[in-house]
Order: C-alpha cells, then sequence, then structure tokens
C-alpha cells in the first residue's frame, strides 16, 4: 500500500471466537475500502453473523484486532458502534408494529431531535436515495419491504461510515431487490462503506466488488465477485459444486388436494384474511406457492393442515372428502401430512428426544390396537433409529433432544419423519429456510422422489430458486389472493417477482380449464 | 336536587383512589408488566400514609409517605418480577397477601386512632354557586389532582419522547433492547412510579376518604383498578372515567340502601363488582379495541440478550 492512499474504514486483524462446542471465527481478516461494497459469503453456520455482531460490538472476540479508519477500536455495544458511525440492518426487523414510521426512526436516533424534524430528515434522505416512505404510516401497515425500507432509514439517519446489512433481500420480491440495490450503489457512491452478508451468489456477483468467503469459522477465498461464476463461488463456500438434481417429467394420477373459493379471516392480530383461494394438486406433481411472508401463507397452511378448521363447509377436499372442519388427525388418518415453517415448537417439541417427537404426528401408528391405547417406547425408538439412518441425520441418538440438532438436521428428520409415513398429501412450509446447502440439496431430492412415487407435494416457499427448482406449477400468493398456476417451464422469475406484488392479469377462473 | 349534587360529590370522591390507582398500574402495564400486586402495595401505603399523617399530623407527608412505600413495594416487585424474572402474576398475588399482612402488622398500633380534623375545602365565589358547587367544587385537592394526571399522562404518552419510549418497550422489549434501550432499567422505573400512584391512592383512602385506618380496608379496589386498564383499553382518560364509574355505583348503592330500597344490602354491595365482571365481558366482545391499545408484551417476561 502506498503512502498516500487513505487507510481502510475497517480492517479485521487475525479475529478468532470460541464458543464451549465450536469454534466461530479462526483468524479471520478482511479489510474494506470507504465506498466499498464488500460482500461476506458463507453458508448458514460459517460465521458470517458472529463476525459482523463483534463488528457491531454485540460480542467480543477471543483474539485479534480491529482497526476503524485506522485506530484501533473495539465497540463497547451496539449503541457505541452506532456512536461512532457503524450501523446495521437485522435480518429480523427490530420494528415496532402499532409506532408510526417516523416514531420508530425517531426511536433509533440518539440525538434528542424533535419528531418534525425526524419528519424533514426522512423526506431529504427519502429524495436523495429514492427510499419512498410515508412518515406517519403505522409499521403494521407496512409490506416487508417498506419495512426493511424503515430499518435501512434508520441507519441512514445515524448517518454510518460502515453500513452492515444481514441477509437483506430474503424477505424482498426480485423488483424490490433491485430497488434495493439501487439504494445501495448509490449509498456506497456517497461513501459509504457496505457490508453485505449473504449466501446468493447471483446477488453478490452484480452487487459487490470484493468478497470475503467463510467456511466453517475461515476465510477460505477472497475474490472479485465480478469475475467469479456461480460455480466457483459456490466451491469456496462449500468445498463442492452444489449436486444437481434429477427432475424426471411427471405422471399425473387424480387430484388429491383440492382447495375450492376458499375464503377465511385471520385470527392473527396482523393477519391476512384469505381471499377466494382455489388450487388443486395431483398424484405425482409438487405444487409450489411463491410469496413474500405475510401475504396469507400462514394462514392457508393452517386451513390446509387442520390447526384452523373453521373454513368453509367444502371448501379443502382431500380425494373428494371435505376435509374442510377436520382436526389434523382424521386429516393424517385419510394421507394428508405436514411438515410446519416453524421446527422448534411447531415441527417438534424443542427439550424433548427425537423419538419423543415422533409421537407428535405418528401416534396412530406408534400406539397399541386396544381401547387403552398405550404408547410403545420401543416401537417409537427404532423409528427414530429408522429415520436417522435413512435421512441420514446427524444426531447423538434418538435420545437426543430435538434443541441439540442443527437447523438442517432438524429439518432432515422432521421431513423424513413425515415423509417415512407414507402420506398420499404432503405439504411443506420453507423446506430449506436456514438450511445449509448440503442439506437442502438431499431434502429437496427426497421431495422429488416423494413426488416420483406418485405422492402430492405443496411446497410453500419464499426461496424462488427452490421453486424453480422443485415444482411442476406454481403460483404466486399475495395479499391473500392466490394467482392462477403457470407450469415452472413457462415462468420466469421475473414474471413470478411482478405476480408477487398481486400483479397478474389472467382471471383466477381462467385455472379450471387449463388444468 | 341537592341529593343529586351530592350523589356526584361522592362518586368525584369514591372514583379518585380507583383513577390513581389505574393511571399508576397503565404505566406498569403500558411497559409490559402487570403488577397483581396493585391491592397489597395499596395497603402498605394506606397504614404508612395515616401512620406518618397521624404522627406529623400533616396529611401532605402522609400522602408523600404513602408514595415512597408504594414506590419501595413496587421496587421490590420490579427486582423479582424484571430483574430475576419470576411469573409476573405469582410474584403480584404474592405481593398482595404479603402487602395484606405487613399492613395488618404495622397497623396495630393505629387501630381506632382518629386523625385531626381536616380543613374544609372551598373555592372562593366558585363554592357557593348553587348545585354546581356542591358538586364539583368542594372537593379535596386530590381529586383536582387526578384529573390533572389524567390529562399528563396523555400528553406524556403520546406527544413525548420519554412516552415513546415506554410504549415502545411495552410494544416490544427484544427491539427497544436491539435499539440499546435498558428495557430492564425502564421497566422498573416505570414500576416505581406507579407504585407510587397506588401508594397516593391509597393514602388518599386512609387519610382522606375514611379518614381512618382498618385492617384491608383498600376492599378489592386494586382489582378493580386493574380491570380498570382492560376496560380504559390502557388509554388514560377512559381510565378516568371508568374510575368514575364505578365510584358511581358504589355511592348509588349505598344511597339506595339509605333510601330502604327492598334489596338485601349484600347484594348491593356485590354491584360494583358485578359491574366490573359484566364491563370486562362486554370489552371483550370488540377485540379490535383491545388489539389495537393494548401493550403487545403484556405479561411476559424479557430476556436480554
Amino acid at each position: 500500500m502506498s503512502a498516500t492512499a487513505p487507510p481502510p474504514r475497517l480492517a479485521l486483524r487475525h479475529i478468532t471466537k470460541r464458543y464451549p462446542s465450536v469454534v466461530a471465527n479462526e483468524d479471520v481478516s478482511l479489510s474494506v475500502a470507504p465506498g466499498e461494497i464488500h460482500a461476506v459469503l458463507g453458508e448458514n453456520g460459517a460465521g458470517k453473523s458472529t463476525l459482523m455482531k463483534i463488528i457491531y460490538g454485540a460480542v467480543k472476540p477471543d483474539s485479534g484486532e480491529m482497526l476503524f479508519e485506522g485506530r484501533p477500536f473495539f465497540a463497547k455495544n451496539p449503541r457505541d458502534a452506532r456512536a461512532h458511525g457503524i450501523s446495521m440492518v437485522f435480518q429480523h426487523f427490530s420494528l415496532f408494529d402499532t409506532l408510526s414510521v417516523a416514531e420508530n426512526i425517531w426511536l433509533g436516533l440518539d440525538q434528542s431531535i424533535r419528531l418534525d424534524q425526524v419528519r424533514e430528515q426522512i423526506a431529504a434522505t427519502a429524495e436523495k436515495f429514492g427510499l419512498p416512505l410515508e412518515a406517519d404510516r403505522p409499521v403494521h401497515t407496512l409490506s416487508v419491504g417498506e419495512r426493511q425500507r424503515v430499518e435501512i432509514m434508520r441507519s441512514l439517519l445515524t448517518q454510518p461510515k460502515l453500513l452492515i446489512l444481514d441477509e437483506p433481500t430474503s424477505v424482498l420480491t426480485p423488483q424490490a431487490v433491485e430497488k434495493l440495490f439501487a439504494t445501495l450503489r448509490q449509498l456506497a457512491a456517497s461513501g459509504c462503506s457496505i457490508l453485505y452478508i449473504s449466501h446468493k451468489l447471483d446477488e453478490i456477483r452484480s452487487l459487490c466488488t470484493n468478497c470475503t468467503v467463510l467456511r466453517g469459522g475461515r476465510v477460505t477465498g477472497k475474490v472479485d465477485p465480478r469475475e467469479e461464476s456461480n460455480a466457483s463461488l459456490s466451491r469456496l463456500m462449500i468445498g463442492a459444486e452444489p449436486p444437481l438434481l434429477l427432475h424426471r417429467d411427471a405422471k399425473l394420477g387424480a387430484v388429491a388436494l383440492d382447495v375450492k373459493q376458499l375464503t377465511l379471516k385471520s385470527d392473527a392480530m396482523f393477519g391476512t384474511n384469505l381471499d377466494h383461494i382455489s388450487l388443486h394438486v395431483r398424484e405425482g406433481e409438487i405444487v409450489g406457492i411463491a410469496g413474500v411472508s405475510g401475504n396469507g401463507q400462514q394462514e392457508l397452511l393452517a386451513a390446509l393442515s387442520g390447526e384452523n378448521p373453521r373454513a368453509p363447509s367444502q371448501s379443502v377436499q382431500l380425494f373428494g372428502a371435505d376435509i374442510a372442519s377436520a382436526p389434523p388427525n382424521r386429516r393424517r388418518s385419510l394421507g394428508l401430512f405436514f411438515v410446519p415453517e416453524e421446527r422448534l415448537g411447531r415441527g417438534a417439541v424443542p427439550v424433548h428426544s427425537l423419538a419423543m417427537n415422533n409421537l407428535l404426528t405418528r401416534h396412530h401408528e406408534l400406539a397399541s390396537r386396544n381401547a387403552l391405547a398405550w404408547v410403545s417406547p420401543a416401537r417409537s425408538r427404532s423409528l427414530a433409529k429408522d429415520i436417522i439412518a435413512r435421512f441420514n441425520v446427524k444426531a447423538g441418538g434418538d435420545s437426543a433432544a430435538a434443541k441439540s440438532l442443527s437447523g438442517g438436521n432438524l429439518q432432515k428428520y422432521i421431513v423424513g419423519r413425515e415423509i417415512s409415513a407414507k402420506p398420499k398429501v404432503l405439504i411443506v412450509a420453507q423446506p430449506t429456510w436456514g438450511v445449509d446447502v448440503g442439506a437442502a440439496a438431499q431434502i429437496r431430492a427426497e421431495l422429488l422422489k416423494l413426488r416420483d412415487e406418485g405422492c402430492a407435494v405443496l411446497v410453500v416457499s419464499e426461496e424462488l430458486e427452490e421453486l424453480f427448482e422443485l415444482c411442476d406449477r406454481m403460483h404466486v400468493i399475495a395479499k391473500g389472493k392466490l394467482s392462477p398456476s403457470i407450469a415452472t417451464r413457462d415462468a420466469s422469475v421475473e414474471l413470478i417477482g411482478e405476480w408477487m406484488s398481486g400483479l397478474w392479469t389472467t382471471p383466477v377462473a381462467a385455472e379450471s380449464t387449463t388444468a | 336536587m341537592n341529593e343529586l349534587a351530592l350523589l356526584i360529590a361522592a362518586m368525584l370522591s369514591a372514583g379518585t383512589p380507583l383513577a390513581i390507582a389505574t393511571l399508576g398500574l397503565l404505566i406498569n402495564e403500558r411497559v409490559g408488566v402487570v403488577n397483581l400486586g396493585a391491592e397489597g402495595m395499596m395497603l402498605i401505603a394506606a397504614v404508612c400514609g395515616f401512620a406518618v399523617a397521624f404522627v406529623t399530623g400533616n396529611q401532605w407527608l402522609g400522602f408523600l409517605a404513602g408514595a415512597v412505600a408504594g414506590a419501595c413495594a413496587a421496587a421490590l416487585f420490579g427486582l423479582l418480577a424484571v430483574w430475576l424474572n419470576t411469573n409476573q402474576y405469582a410474584t403480584g398475588l404474592a405481593l398482595t397477601l404479603f402487602g395484606g399482612g405487613l399492613s395488618a402488622f404495622i397497623g396495630i398500633e393505629f387501630v381506632g386512632k382518629k386523625l385531626a380534623e381536616q380543613p374544609k375545602y372551598d373555592w372562593p365565589w366558585l363554592s357557593d354557586l348553587p348545585f354546581l358547587g356542591t358538586a364539583f367544587f368542594k372537593h379535596h385537592p386530590m381529586v383536582y389532582l387526578a384529573i390533572f394526571l389524567a390529562v399528563a399522562m396523555v400528553y406524556l404518552l403520546y406527544k413525548t419522547r420519554l412516552g415513546l419510549v415506554l410504549r415502545a418497550v411495552g410494544e416490544s422489549p427484544d427491539s427497544a433492547h436491539a435499539l440499546g434501550y435498558r428495557v430492564r432499567l425502564i421497566r422498573l422505573f416505570a414500576l416505581m412510579a406507579g407504585g407510587a400512584l397506588c401508594g397516593v391512592a391509597g393514602a388518599y383512602l386512609s387519610v382522606v376518604y375514611a379518614p381512618l385506618w382498618v385492617e384491608g380496608m383498600t376492599a378489592g379496589r386494586g382489582w378493580i383498578a386493574l380491570a380498570l386498564t382492560v376496560f380504559a383499553t390502557w388509554r388514560p382518560l377512559r381510565a378516568l372515567m371508568g374510575a368514575y364509574l364505578f365510584g358511581g355505583v358504589t355511592m348509588l348503592q349505598l344511597y339506595l340502601q339509605g333510601e330502604g330500597v327492598q334489596i338485601p344490602a349484600q347484594f348491593m354491595s356485590m354491584l360494583p363488582y358485578l359491574a366490573t365482571i359484566v364491563v370486562l365481558v362486554l370489552i371483550s366482545r370488540n377485540p379490535t379495541w383491545i388489539r389495537t391499545n393494548m401493550p403487545a408484551s403484556l405479561g411476559k417476561p424479557f430476556y436480554p440478550t
């Protein structure tokens, strides 16, 4: 480095952080120049989040040093970090639903300025960076993309020198991602450095000028992502190229799950009402439902799984039988199984063993046939052992507590539990959310295998990539309404992205004639 | 006509301790803490207030003692429920039982004692108005203070940054923590402020309203105040209205008993409590009312990470 070059905005040298059972970061060094958009790429559990928490002052490293604008600096806490110009936008928003946009932003500002001054600043910054926001709207009325804008606005008003974004696009439509990138490029041009954390290769290649790749807590590469391919980045990230999925032609059978004009009011505080939803899934096909979370997915899944049995009569049918008000047990006995989005708490009881967790959805098989219906622990344990072996789950045996498994392994176990029940219809929500690439590929392969065996599969996911990989047909859900279905080979990311904002032109009624 | 004026005056007087206690609990619940110990705090404050007013002969010192006693009891609750994350409901119930016992113990000396005669409170000119004077302008200053408090609390909660922080903590303590607010400290101070108001309400009962000390003299007013926070959907002015409504029902049944209405007195005494239940049922029928105003983290423990 020549003597005249300015010091990097941020430099990390040999950062190491150990937790009792795992090394989160080992000898990590990276450097970010002023105005640079620097990607930190890695799988879940690669140590990205820990590293960012160290920079943001939420975690103390065991060793190593950090230089901020050329001077040694470790933030004592997040407030201290913000005071020095380091700001962070979290993956899970820290917003207050009942307060207005301006109030939410006001709460994030440390200086004692008045609320009307905050409004002025919001208007000025919105103009400058193309972040349109209505200052007086309550946050609970905003879409997820708008909420993220509130978070980013809150960071911008503290005038950061370094902005950290943690998986910012996981909740955005493709169009909203483009808008976000435009804002970030403008921000970088104004001199702010950006650390962009992601595991999405395409995004990093189009946005970032430098990339540090982490695997297992160690730096495995420092590259210019614009000169790399997805395959080469992927090799750095997981040490191998992602396995290709085998997608055979669908052999369609009878209509298994049929949803007819399902209209249902939400029970949740700021929930979405379902509005005349119609879809069907045939044996031997995978149907996907895309959409940004909070557009009615939870309500639809609750009505399909039987968690909410208040759907109007005849609106949910399984092989022609009305199950709209049937409880989950009855649906299971008819062959409909369900993998919920929440692994811990809905899909499994965190503190119970894997064997005990089998009882959640398999208690009929595990109970004795007489009136007492004693549950057999031995059978439950052997079932757990079978699932662990068959689906390659890394766990400390059948007596391991569900919460002791990593996200990917627990998901494999839960999906395995439902698949091994030989379902006729399987509904899966977010099958690979927060799951590492290897486990995700395995789960997707299992779902495809199930389809080839003649099961009807419905996948609800926010990851478009995954839906394009898995599905034969796709719907999009937006504001409680469901788009018509489109064959995956006819769909494009742009089209689905448009539909995700609720803009589809084909009337829903036309679908029944094409199916 | 004059009877109606007297009834209104009695209603305001009876509603005042309820109003002050409800406003105190409203601060607590706005930051997300349910303090079922209201009854206990009021009892401790009532006996402390009475004792100090009796010994010093100054009722204002009595009120101060009540506020301090209430705040101390609330601080105890706060240490347990906010810092040690004990169950809020169980801890509150324990505080009520503890307060009942402690106040009875402190109060042994003071049973049957009488306070020095209080001055009459008159406004120049206003108190001489026919009807209005009797109904509204011959009250203890605390009656007017309660109204002022309710208005001040509207301003605090909805117009100031402090109020915004309080509401934010009650809405999502995790988000507030992520922004760097000291959630537990804020909750503790809000609890103590609420406890101090409950204390003032308790002292009002023993120093002004009764004015004497009897064991268990709050007679469920702490519980009614807790119900009133829900009744008011956590809004200060509605809390004030609710307090007067219940004060009115209490006075009405006494009045009707005095008139010799042929209903057993025991049933009449149930009226305010029955009214509480009926109103709570009616309120629950309108969930959106509650949802838009209820602090989202109400009653949930907060573990900082």
